[in-house]
């Protein structure tokens, strides 16, 4: 399966990655541990921090106790490194270019994308019609680069549709969809709620390759089945 | 602690080979509520149960010892095929029902579904069929020349086992908690955001007694560590948060349980506020007294006595591992910081256990507040001999037994823990082993 394997392979690679920081972190002898002046042992940490951020929404399902920790941590070592610049979850532009103005505007930009992925990311558990973003293939950082307004904006236009399509009427929604294909033993009874309709077509333009391997996947899944269903005959 | 103790560690009856081996991690464990049966759940969806043997007066050094009852597959791993998401099978949390007749059952919960399992005996067959000999095939009724009344014989014990309910499809988030309510009838089930309410009976819907979502996710800074029901008074439950809140919530007061009834938080202390004060803080368990009057909670350092009167703060403070304080950078970067560790109570309320790393558990006598730390190992424990508490030393005066901080073995935790619900028996779950400690003289902690 392509999710078992893939998640197995990132937890062994941050396995491997964290016992050897820790064996730097823990090595009495090294300097960030005792005896950094505080500037710099923040920034580590605030690095360290972001490394687990990123960590964890690469997660096919992140462990969510585990993010808000590590993003609160985030905020408060970013507040002690710029204490000028407020620290409101909505970034404002950056004043001057000074490094902590640059720290704080790459940070919460990185912040508020990697909470735009998460929201994205649980707008799609919830069943809503939006596309799914793939988180593999584009990391926070990546996606941050456009400035923190248009992802506010797409977190914006996200925010009423989460309202109006919470859970209960999902299955309201779905009643007008064959769902004649969905009705395969193969698929777990957890997806009985989140049967995706016609709406989740359009909008599929990013990372298509991801996409459509899914489906190609999943077709053949099914075609495989129906084929050991069906007896043996000519063609086909 | 001189108590005199004698310790079984069990191992998984499975061979063991590389999924074996992980599957075998020991993820939770529960007495019921007489301590006859103890449960234990793992990583690869198993619940092992054990049944406390009678005490026999030709063993005396046997009475009383823990022996496998029944094994059975709860859950299975389950692939989520439209969010391309592997479901874990591990047991995160085992709760037995109050027995209501000769069978036992519990319900058990990965981190989606919960199921309810009957446990039944059979130890009697009938024998003395008419139409049937002994093979069960059918007789030449020819020879059947008078009539007999079948009559029950004893066989070999035969534990059954049967899925009853499966609860699915109610939570989004991962399942951290159930609780079972005073009133045998209703349950709940509680996930990072979420909590529902459930009848036992009924699987196709449940109540959203708890909703901490934000209307945007952006906004999201808290989420739900633990719940439990309080022990007699069927409308009251509490719930803990990550930022180190409990809840007291009361559900006769509205159907939607947001607003709490009662929060009990402390105050931050200025002069140990940190990066890390907030991870700390956040609560992993939360436990009701046997009286109800108490709440018992654990977080990373310590774990806190509360008075349900009293909101302001904790009445009682215990350190577990306060030279750990120090070392919480380290601990952050390699995530043991986020280690989630169980407390309980003992039956009279009085001793308080919770475990911590190296394997050591820790116990505080809320008396004479007197504190020891133990050992669940098998190179420490041989059958039937005294544990002997254990020291950590932390720079200065060192005696001979003890271990420094520093050789702390972080990879040996204590998370899951359980205390007999009447008399001093402990059960700790040390990685894929499980110890079983029992105090065999009425001694008292020194």
């Amino acid at each position: 399966m392509l999710s078992k394997g893939l998640k197995r392979k990132r937890e062994e690679e941050e396995e491997k990655e964290s016992l050897a920081v820790d064996a730097l972190w823990l090595d009495p002898g090294h300097a960030a541990v005792a005896q950094a002046p505080p500037a710099a042992a923040s920034s580590s940490l605030f690095d360290l921090s972001v490394l687990k951020l990123h960590h964890s929404l690469q997660q096919s399902e992140p462990d969510l106790r585990h993010l808000v920790l590590v993003v609160n941590t985030l905020r408060r070592i970013q507040a002690s490194m710029a204490p000028a610049a407020a620290l409101p979850p909505v970034p404002s532009p950056p004043a001057a270019p000074s490094m902590a103005d640059n720290l704080l505007a790459s940070s919460d930009a990185a912040l508020s994308a990697s909470m735009a992925s998460l929201l994205e990311d649980l707008s799609h558990i919830e069943g809503l019609s939006q596309a799914p973003q793939p988180l593999a293939d584009e990391g926070p950082p990546g996606r941050s680069m456009g400035g923190a307004a248009p992802s506010l904006g797409a977190l914006d236009l996200l925010g009423p549709a989460t309202g109006c399509l919470l859970d209960d009427g999902l299955e309201g929604l779905f009643e007008d969809i064959d769902t004649s294909m969905y009705d395969n033993e193969l698929w777990a009874p957890a997806s009985e709620g989140l049967k995706p309709g016609p709406e989740d077509e359009p909008g599929k333009e990013e990372a298509p390759e991801l996409d459509e391997a899914e489906l190609d996947y999943l077709m053949d899944v099914l075609v495989g089945t129906q084929a050991l269903e069906r007896p043996p005959g000519p063609g086909r | 602690c001189v108590a005199v103790v004698t310790t079984r560690h069990l191992r998984s009856a499975f061979a063991l080979d590389s999924n074996s081996y992980v599957a075998d991690i020991i993820s939770t464990v529960e007495f019921n509520h007489t301590g006859e049966l103890l449960a234990t759940g793992d990583k690869g969806g198993r619940v092992v149960i054990f049944q406390r043997e009678p005490e026999s007066k030709n063993a005396p050094h046997s009475q009383g010892e823990y022996d496998v009852y029944s094994t059975f597959q709860s859950h299975e791993p389950e692939f989520d095929y439209l969010k391309s998401l592997e479901i874990e099978e591990k047991i995160n949390k085992i709760k037995w029902l109050p027995q209501q007749n000769a069978a036992h059952s519990l319900l058990s919960t990965n981190d989606k579904t919960i199921k309810l399992w009957k446990i039944t005996e059979r130890d009697k067959r009938p024998e003395g069929y008419n139409l049937k000999d002994e093979e069960g095939k059918l007789k030449d009724l020819s020879t059947v020349t008078s009539l007999q009344v079948p009559v029950l014989k004893p066989m070999d014990l035969m534990v059954e086992v049967s899925p009853r309910r499966i609860f699915a499809n109610g939570h989004t988030y991962h399942i951290n908690s159930i609780s079972v309510n005073s009133d045998c009838e209703t349950y709940m089930s509680a996930d990072d955001l979420r909590i529902n309410l459930w009848h036992l009976a009924i699987t196709d819907r449940s109540f959203n007694i708890v909703d901490i979502k934000p209307a945007n996710m952006e906004d999201l800074t808290e989420v739900i560590t633990a719940s439990e029901f309080h022990p007699h008074h069927c409308n009251l439950f509490v719930y803990s948060s990550s930022k180190g809140s409990l809840r007291l919530c009361d559900m006769r007061a509205a159907a939607l349980c947001d607003k709490h009834s009662k929060l009990f938080e402390e105050p931050e202390d200025p002069s140990n506020r940190s990066f890390f004060s907030e991870i700390i803080s956040s609560v992993s368990d939360v436990k009701f007294s046997h009286s109800g009057r108490y709440m018992l909670t654990r977080d990373y350092l310590t774990v806190k006595v509360w008075d349900l009167n009293m909101e302001a703060r904790p009445i009682e403070t215990y350190q577990v591992h306060d030279y750990l304080r120090s070392k919480l950078c380290s601990l952050y970067e390699n995530d043991c910081i986020f280690d989630k560790f169980e407390c309980a109570w003992n039956g009279s309320d009085s001793v308080i256990m919770t475990g911590a790393y190296n394997n050591f558990f820790r116990m505080f006598d809320r008396n004479t507040k007197r504190d020891v730390t133990l050992e669940a190992s098998r190179e420490s424990s041989k059958p039937r001999a005294v544990l002997k508490p254990r020291r950590v030393c932390v720079g200065g005066k060192r005696r001979r037994d003890d271990i420094s901080v520093d050789s702390l073995d972080f990879t040996k935790k204590i998370l899951h823990t359980a205390w007999h619900p009447a008399e001093n028996i402990i059960a700790i779950a040390a990685t894929n082993n499980l110890y079983i400690f029992q105090d065999k003289v009425n001694s008292e902690m020194h």
